[in-house]
């Protein structure tokens, strides 16, 4: 119901969106990739995660947004660190962006273990995963 | 007399008649410049084949319902970002990428699938009003943050192409606080800092975290029985996986709920 109220919205801003960016406007298999190309991919990744987060009832989906999540912010620390996609007289991040990467894939991995110890733990006193049985703690 | 048989077999072969049959190499390797792959930049076709895989598969993460398929479109939306990251010139981080999300963090992600995989728990569907919801969601934030990608000038035009120095020392000299790196235009004279500190407490995080997994996945006794006890002792089991599971005092919620693991199938 509410997304037949949202979905003009919704229409017209992705035209909007499409209508600033110029896509196609050149033949991509010829052209040179940037950095808002890397930009695009890591906001795809990102949306998808926030949508895997918010939809999954599955304990361990919403660990696999997360993880998705993760990646998009990823992807744009690579992008911006790399000095073989940057434009002419732009700046750099340097091996800054990578090293941060770095960090975020080694706390992904660390967040995962503590989630998926947390996820077991739930279900061997439950017997589920569905999250919106962990309801024990509400008032 | 095999040697006089291969010979005279040579002889009978007039490799010249072949040429009226096949068109000869030159001309056919005359016509492939006319072909549209003279302009085209590898590098391009690359990134656009992995952004494709990466894009693919994590849409197809959210619209799976199967928790098995949706770690298996994991995988390869996270292999496919490795392969971004090799593009970008970050080779070690995109080797960190394969090795750690997809050689460690995956496995541990498939392992919770496979331990908590009872048959109603394989796919939980959402209901239909929040697919909805998501998606509106979904399209209106990934319209903002396209928005905002491309609003930024530096940021649009295409790379200069300046294929970058092997980053893996650098970053390893970095991690021990020395920076050996060409520091980037623009960068303001001084010195700049390593990352000893944060790879200190990064460790020492990650140590406190195997230890902090550990306990909490350990194996309790419990006093009261759990749900999924009471799931075992409803569930026929065959007395021989009984009789190896069950150990003889005071075992029994473990065994039931292994009986119940090795009885499930």
């Amino acid at each position: 119901m509410m997304g037949l109220v949202l979905a003009p919205a919704m229409v017209a801003s992705l035209a909007t969106c499409l209508a600033t960016v110029p896509l196609f406007a050149v033949n991509p298999f010829t052209e040179p990739v940037g950095v808002v190309h890397y930009l695009f991919v890591g906001a795809v990744l990102f949306t998808a995660g926030i949508a895997c987060m918010t939809l999954k009832r599955n304990a361990l989906g919403i660990l696999m947004g997360i993880e998705l999540v993760l990646n998009g912010a990823n992807i744009n620390f690579v992008a911006f660190a790399s000095p073989y996609l940057r434009a002419e007289g732009a700046p750099t991040l340097g091996l800054d962006g990578q090293v941060v990467a770095l960090f975020v894939i080694l706390l992904a991995a660390a967040e995962a273990a503590v989630a998926l110890a947390i996820t077991l733990n739930f279900y061997n006193n439950h017997a589920t995963v569905d999250v919106d049985r962990a309801d024990d703690l509400k008032g | 007399m095999t040697g006089m048989l291969d010979m005279d077999f040579i002889d009978f072969m007039d490799f010249s008649t072949l040429t009226h049959v096949v068109p000869p190499l030159a001309t056919t390797l005359a016509a492939l410049p006319a072909l549209p792959i003279a302009g085209i930049n590898w590098h391009s076709v690359l990134f656009l084949l992995f952004a494709g895989l990466a894009c693919g598969f994590a849409i197809g993460v959210v619209a799976a319902d199967n928790v098995v398929r949706m770690a298996l479109y994991l995988v390869f939306s996270l292999g496919a970002t490795a392969g971004l990251f090799f593009l970008a010139g970050a080779e070690f981080l995109g080797a960190m990428q394969l090795m750690i999300y997809v050689g460690g963090t995956l496995v541990l992600l498939v392992f919770g699938v496979m331990l908590t995989a009872q048959a109603p728990l394989v796919s939980i569907k959402p209901s239909s009003s929040d697919r909805t919801l998501t998606a509106v969601a979904g399209a209106s934030l990934l319209s903002l943050l396209l928005t905002a990608a491309f609003s930024v000038d530096a940021w649009r035009g295409p790379g200069v192409g300046v294929v970058p120095a092997p980053s893996a020392t650098p970053l390893g000299m970095a991690l021990v606080g020395v920076r050996v790196d060409e520091p980037p235009a623009g960068t303001p004279v001084g010195g700049r800092v390593g990352y000893m500190l944060p790879f200190e407490i990064v460790s020492v995080h990650l140590l406190v975290v195997l230890v902090g997994a550990a306990y909490l996945a350990r194996a309790k006794r419990r006093r009261t029985p759990r749900p999924i006890d009471a799931l075992a002792s409803a569930m026929p089991v065959e007395p021989v996986s009984t009789a190896a599971t069950v150990a003889p005092t005071g075992r029994s919620a473990g065994g039931a709920r292994s009986a119940l693991v090795g009885g499930g199938r």
